[in-house]
């Protein structure tokens, strides 16, 4: 157990794995929904620590990577208009849309800027009034309400120069279609803890029945996803499938009102393409119409886009948990940070480059050797 | 990105009929928006995502976080230049120049 003194506390990080290993006695698939968590279980060696019937498997929570290619696409083309000045959070710069991003939109001539909050953006397009100036809102139930909220300061401030590409994504309707696949092998989830603070746990134990999983809100600490797996486990083994609270330093069951209610005014549910994965009903959110003036897809016409997908990319895949991504054979190989295929590669929250990250070593030497290109 | 930080609010305006805190996150210092928790008061600690305060968090939970933030670099990737980190993962030179972050802390 080489890794269990980084922890912060190892003691507890001790106490916290006998317990699961002296509770485990078959195996259990259980998956984590947010890319977070995904990069804590690897970087701390967590799926090695664990009992080996214990598997975690990486869920579709990275807001980065589950991005389609066509709305990468029309930013990429709105990014690149004289008038506009294009804002995002650093982690979309270097997704790559069909043939190219936002990092070579800039180098082009594009005016495309990184800003760290909504409210950033809309503060430029105040400072530029002869300017449109386009915010990407993207991510899950985390981000929608900041935009949304930006969206309505727009409103009420009266700035016309401001518009939002909406491609925002909801976390239940996504362990509603892994759970409704036919090869689906999730018996339980690790729930987003901060998807959580805002949302709270109400739209779960619909779900934990119908589907008969349990579902425990996580942290994305070690420990927490130590304390989040101890429950899960304890709920498999003795067959109950309710919705836990392991992370109620920040969850409050009602999670958080006004943001939701922010939500409900200002965006309404829509059908959403997830990038690699296909379209999942009722899975995301897009401006509601009297919010059309700041939309940017209503703003300048950007249909017709031709996508195009890199073949060999299997993300997809990966983001439903049915392949790990050093079994991709691009993975270390063609596809790595610096020339990735997928977003998975790119975004610091994608599976793909926690393996590639943390594991670099061992596992692109594996992936080289079993590859025949190399 | 899709992570939140705790931080400590430092002070509290009112600014075009919103209200906002300054927020101390470990050493970096930022405008965060309070609308959806308006009762935060000075002292307190909150996480915060993409500058709006989303929970309130206890002082020692708040703090335990942000230490294990800068340990692992994780406040560097959340407050450092984008630019500098996208040219870095490519292996390209980041663009010059770039003065809006700046801009927009002013
Ligand atoms: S390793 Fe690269 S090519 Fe393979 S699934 Fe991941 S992002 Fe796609």
């Amino acid at each position: 157990m080489k890794y269990i003194d980084e922890f912060q506390d190892p003691e507890l990080a001790r106490r916290l794995l006998d317990d699961i290993h002296s509770t485990v006695t078959r195996p259990w698939a259980l998956m984590e929904v947010c890319g977070g968590q995904t990069h804590t279980i690897i970087r701390h060696g967590i799926d090695q620590l664990l009992p080996e019937q214990v598997e975690l498997i990486h869920g579709p929570g990275c807001p980065v990577c589950v991005t389609p290619l066509e709305v990468i696409d029309k930013a990429l083309e709105i990014a690149s208009r004289p008038e506009v000045i294009f804002c995002s959070f650093g982690d979309m710069l270097r997704v790559p849309g069909t043939g190219r991003d936002l990092f070579q939109v800039r180098s082009e001539g594009g005016d495309v800027r990184v800003v760290y909050s909504p409210l950033d953006a809309l503060r430029i397009a105040r400072q530029n009034p002869d300017r449109e100036v386009v915010f990407f809102g993207i991510g899950f139930e985390t981000t929608a309400p900041p935009n949304a909220m930006t969206v309505h300061q727009a409103r009420r401030l009266g700035i016309p120069n401001f518009s939002l590409l909406v491609s925002h994504v909801r976390v239940p309707p996504a362990i509603e279609a892994i759970m409704s696949a036919p090869n689906c092998r999730v018996q339980a989830f690790l729930a987003a803890g901060h998807v959580c603070s805002v949302m709270g746990v109400g739209e779960y134990p619909e779900l934990a029945e119908r589907f008969r999983v349990p579902i425990v809100v996580t942290g994305f600490e070690p420990l927490d996803i130590l304390e989040g797996v101890r429950r899960t486990v304890l709920q498999l083994e003795r067959g109950e499938h309710t919705v836990d609270n392991a992370y109620a330093r920040a969850v409050r069951p009602e999670g958080n009102p006004a943001a939701q209610a922010m939500l409900e005014d200002v965006f309404e549910v829509t059908d959403r393409a997830w990038r690699g994965i296909g379209v999942i009903p009722d899975s995301g959110w897009r401006l509601s119409p009297k919010y059309r003036d700041h939309d940017a897809e209503y703003r300048f016409s950007v249909d017709g886009i031709q996508t195009r997908e890199p073949a060999e990319c299997r993300s997809g895949e990966v983001l439903q948990g049915m392949l790990k991504p050093h079994e991709c054979e691009a993975f270390g190989t063609v596809c790595t940070p610096r020339t990735p295929l997928g977003a998975t590669m790119v975004s610091s929250e994608g599976a793909c480059a926690a393996y590639y990250l943390y594991r670099r070593l061992d596992i692109t030497t594996a992936a080289r050797e079993a590859s025949p290109v190399v | 990105m899709c992570l939140a930080v705790p931080g400590r609010v430092l002070d509290i305006e009112e600014r075009d009929g919103t209200r906002m805190a300054t927020v101390d996150f470990g050493g970096v210092v930022k405008e965060v928006c309070l609308e959806y928790l308006p009762d935060l008061q000075v002292g307190e600690y909150a996480i915060v995502h993409v500058g709006f305060a989303l929970q309130r968090l206890d002082e020692e939970s708040a703090k335990q976080t942000l230490e294990l933030f800068a340990q692992l670099g994780m406040l560097q990737e959340e407050f450092g230049d984008p630019w500098e980190q996208a040219a870095e993962a490519g292996g390209a030179t980041p663009p010059v120049g770039d003065a809006v972050i700046e801009e927009v802390r002013k």
